[in-house]
C-alpha cells in the first residue's frame, strides 16, 4: 500500500475519531480532554493498534496545538488585564503558586525522581485548567456570581506565570549546567519581560501592522507570526510555547478578536491531536502502577486548590459559601498540565512522569466540575452541624470593591 | 433616591459584568460577552454571592430585551392598542415562510382567528384591504387587526415555515 495512502487512512481515522469522542463528550456535557488522552492511550505504544506513517505528522501538529493553544490564551487576556490583575492579585497568586507546585514538586521527590523532575511536576499541579473552569463557570450559570472575578483573576495569574515558568523547565529538561543554564535563563526571562513591555506599550502598533479586513490574509499573518516568535523563541530556549503567548498579549482589539474567531477551529483540532499525541507517547501498562501516587496528588491538591480559592475569595470580602464555590472551581487541572508533562515527556527525564500526569490529569479533569458543583453545599452541610444555623445576612447596600480596578460608574 | 449606579467589572477571557442595585436592594447583573452574547442575572436574597437566575440571551434576544425596558416603549409592531381591546399589529412574512407564493385565502385567517387583514405592506407600496385570491411572497408585512388572543393566534399562523 503507497504511504501517503496509508497515512490519509490513519490521520483520518484519527479525527474522524476524535470528533465522534468529542460528540459523546457532548452528550454528556462533560470535557472531551480526557477521552482524547484516553483514545491516545489505545493507539500507542503498547496499546490496541499501534499507529506507523502518521506518527511524524501527529507529532508535529501536537507541537502546533500547544503554541494554539497558548496563543489563544494570550488573545483572551490583553497586556493591561494582566498587568492590572498582577498588580493587585499577586498574594494570591503566591498563596496559589505555594499551596499547590509544593505537593507536586514533594511528590516527585518521594518517588525519588530528582529535583528537575520536582519543578515538573510542580507545575502539573499548580496550573488550573482555564478552559476546563470557564465552561463550567458558564454552565453552571455562575458567571454573574460576585466570587467569579476572584477565580479568574487567580487563573490570569497563573497563566503569566507560565511565561516565566516554560523557559525554566526548558532550560533545566536542556539539561544546562548550572552557569550555561542561568545565562540561558537570564537570556529567556529578558525576553519575556521585553516582549511584555512591548506588548503593553506598543501593542496598538503591532495590532495595526497584523490587521486587515480580509479574514484569509489575518488568518495567514496571525498563524504565520506566531510560529515564527515561536520558532525563535524555541532558539533562544525561551520555549516556543511561551513566544506564542506573548505574540497573543501583544495582540490586541479588533485584530485579537477576528483571530480568535479564525483560529479557534484550528486551535480545536491540533489542540486535540496534542493531546491523542501525549496519549500515544504513553504505554498504558505504565499507568497502574503509578495510579496510587496519582489518586493521591489528586486528592490533596483538590484539597489546597479549595484552600487557595477559599483564602483568595476571603480576601475580596466574599460570604462563605462564595468561598467554598471559589475554590471547588478552581480543582480542574487539564490542557496545561499535559502541556507542562508533554515538555518533560519529549526530552525523556523520567520514563513515569508521563503516565503520573496522565492519571492525574484524568481524575482532575473529572472531578473538577463535580468539586465545582458540590463542594459549596456539602461544606455549607458540614459547619451550619457544628453552629447554631445563622440568620442569613442582609444584602449590603454599598458594593464591595472586588474588583482589580475601582468601580466605573457608567454613564446613563 | 439618587440616580441608578451601575458598576464594571472586568471578568478576564470573558468580558465585562455591569451590576446595578434597585431600590430594593435587590441585585441585578448583566455579562457582557465578546461575542456579543449576554447573560441576565439576578442575584439571591439568601446569599448575595450567587445568582438565583442566569440567562443566556443571544445579541437579537438581548435588543429585543432592552426594547421592553425602554420607559418610553412602543413595540415596532404595535400600531394602536384601543380601549375597546382591539390590537393592531404589523407582522412580517420571513423569506422562508410557509406562505411564500401561496395566496391569502389559504391562512383561513379570518375564520380560524377572527382578525383581518387590512393592508400588506411591499418594499415602498402599501396594498388596502387584500382579497382572498391576493398571493403573498417572503418580506411582505401584513396589517393585522383583531382581539390580542385573535392577533397573537394570527402571528403564530403566518410565522409557520
Amino acid at each position: 500500500m503507497h504511504s501517503s495512502a496509508t497515512f490519509l487512512i490513519e490521520f483520518g481515522a484519527i479525527i474522524l475519531g476524535l470528533g465522534l469522542l468529542g460528540r459523546f463528550a457532548g452528550r454528556f456535557q462533560f470535557s472531551p480532554i480526557p477521552l482524547y488522552l484516553l483514545a491516545g492511550l489505545a493507539f500507542g505504544e503498547g496499546g490496541l493498534l499501534p499507529l506507523g506513517t502518521s506518527e511524524e505528522f501527529v507529532a508535529i501538529g501536537a507541537e502546533i496545538g500547544v503554541i494554539l493553544l497558548l496563543l489563544m490564551l494570550g488573545l483572551e487576556y490583553t497586556a493591561t488585564d494582566l498587568v492590572s490583575n498582577l498588580k493587585t492579585q499577586y498574594p494570591a497568586g503566591l498563596v496559589d503558586a505555594a499551596l499547590n507546585a509544593l505537593p507536586g514538586a514533594a511528590m516527585a521527590l518521594l518517588l525519588g525522581w530528582g529535583p528537575v523532575a520536582a519543578v515538573v511536576l510542580a507545575g502539573v499541579t499548580w496550573i488550573s485548567s482555564s478552559g476546563v473552569i470557564a465552561k463550567v463557570l458558564g454552565d453552571l450559570g455562575r458567571l454573574g456570581n460576585r466570587e467569579t472575578p476572584v477565580i479568574l483573576s487567580i487563573l490570569v495569574l497563573e497563566d503569566l506565570s507560565m511565561a516565566v515558568y516554560l523557559p525554566i523547565i526548558t532550560a533545566l529538561l536542556a539539561g544546562a549546567g548550572l552557569a550555561a543554564g542561568s545565562a540561558t535563563l537570564a537570556i529567556a526571562l529578558g525576553v519575556a519581560g521585553l516582549v511584555l513591555v512591548v506588548a503593553v506599550r506598543y501593542g496598538r502598533h503591532l495590532s495595526r501592522f497584523v490587521s486587515s479586513d480580509d479574514p484569509e490574509k489575518l488568518l495567514l499573518v496571525v498563524l504565520g507570526l506566531t510560529l515564527l516568535v515561536a520558532g525563535v523563541a524555541q532558539q533562544l530556549q525561551v520555549s516556543a510555547a511561551v513566544g506564542a503567548f506573548l505574540v497573543g498579549i501583544a495582540l490586541s482589539g479588533e485584530v485579537a478578536e477576528g483571530a480568535h474567531g479564525l483560529l479557534s477551529p484550528l486551535r480545536d483540532l491540533f489542540a486535540a491531536v496534542f493531546f491523542v499525541f501525549f496519549g500515544l507517547h504513553t504505554d498504558p501498562a505504565s499507568i497502574p502502577p503509578v495510579l496510587l501516587p496519582a489518586l493521591a496528588l489528586a486528592l490533596v491538591t483538590a484539597g489546597t486548590k479549595i484552600a487557595t480559592g477559599y483564602w483568595a475569595a476571603k480576601r475580596a470580602g466574599i460570604s462563605a459559601k462564595g468561598r467554598w464555590r471559589a475554590g471547588g472551581t478552581l480543582v480542574a487541572r487539564g490542557e496545561f498540565s499535559i502541556v507542562i508533562a508533554g515538555l518533560a515527556v519529549t526530552s525523556g527525564i523520567e520514563p513515569r512522569l508521563g503516565p503520573l500526569a496522565t492519571a492525574y490529569v484524568l481524575i482532575l479533569v473529572i472531578i473538577g466540575p463535580l468539586t465545582a458543583r458540590y463542594t459549596e453545599p456539602v461544606a455549607t452541610r458540614l459547619t451550619t452541624r457544628h453552629r447554631q444555623p445563622t440568620i442569613p445576612a442582609a444584602d449590603t447596600p454599598q458594593d464591595r470593591d472586588l474588583v482589580p480596578s475601582p468601580d466605573t460608574p457608567i454613564d446613563t | 433616591m439618587g440616580t441608578p449606579r451601575l458598576s464594571s467589572t472586568p471578568l478576564p477571557g470573558i468580558g465585562v459584568r455591569y451590576d446595578l442595585t434597585t431600590r430594593e436592594q435587590r441585585r441585578l447583573s448583566v455579562v457582557a460577552h465578546r461575542d456579543g452574547g449576554r447573560t441576565l442575572s439576578a442575584y439571591r436574597t439568601d446569599d448575595p454571592d450567587a445568582c438565583a437566575l442566569s440567562v443566556r440571551l443571544s445579541a437579537g434576544e438581548s435588543a429585543a430585551l432592552i426594547d421592553a425596558l425602554m420607559p418610553a416603549h412602543h413595540s415596532p409592531n404595535l400600531l394602536s392598542t384601543t380601549e375597546l381591546g382591539l390590537v393592531a399589529e404589523r407582522i412580517e412574512l420571513s423569506s422562508v415562510s410557509h406562505w411564500n407564493g401561496r395566496v391569502l385565502g389559504d391562512t383561513r385567517m379570518r375564520t380560524e382567528t377572527g382578525a383581518s387583514i387590512v393592508a400588506v405592506l411591499r418594499r415602498a407600496e402599501a396594498i388596502p384591504s387584500p382579497t382572498p385570491d391576493f398571493r403573498l411572497a417572503g418580506g411582505d408585512t401584513l396589517i393585522v387587526i383583531g382581539t390580542r388572543e385573535g392577533v397573537e393566534t394570527a402571528a403564530a399562523i403566518l410565522g409557520r415555515e
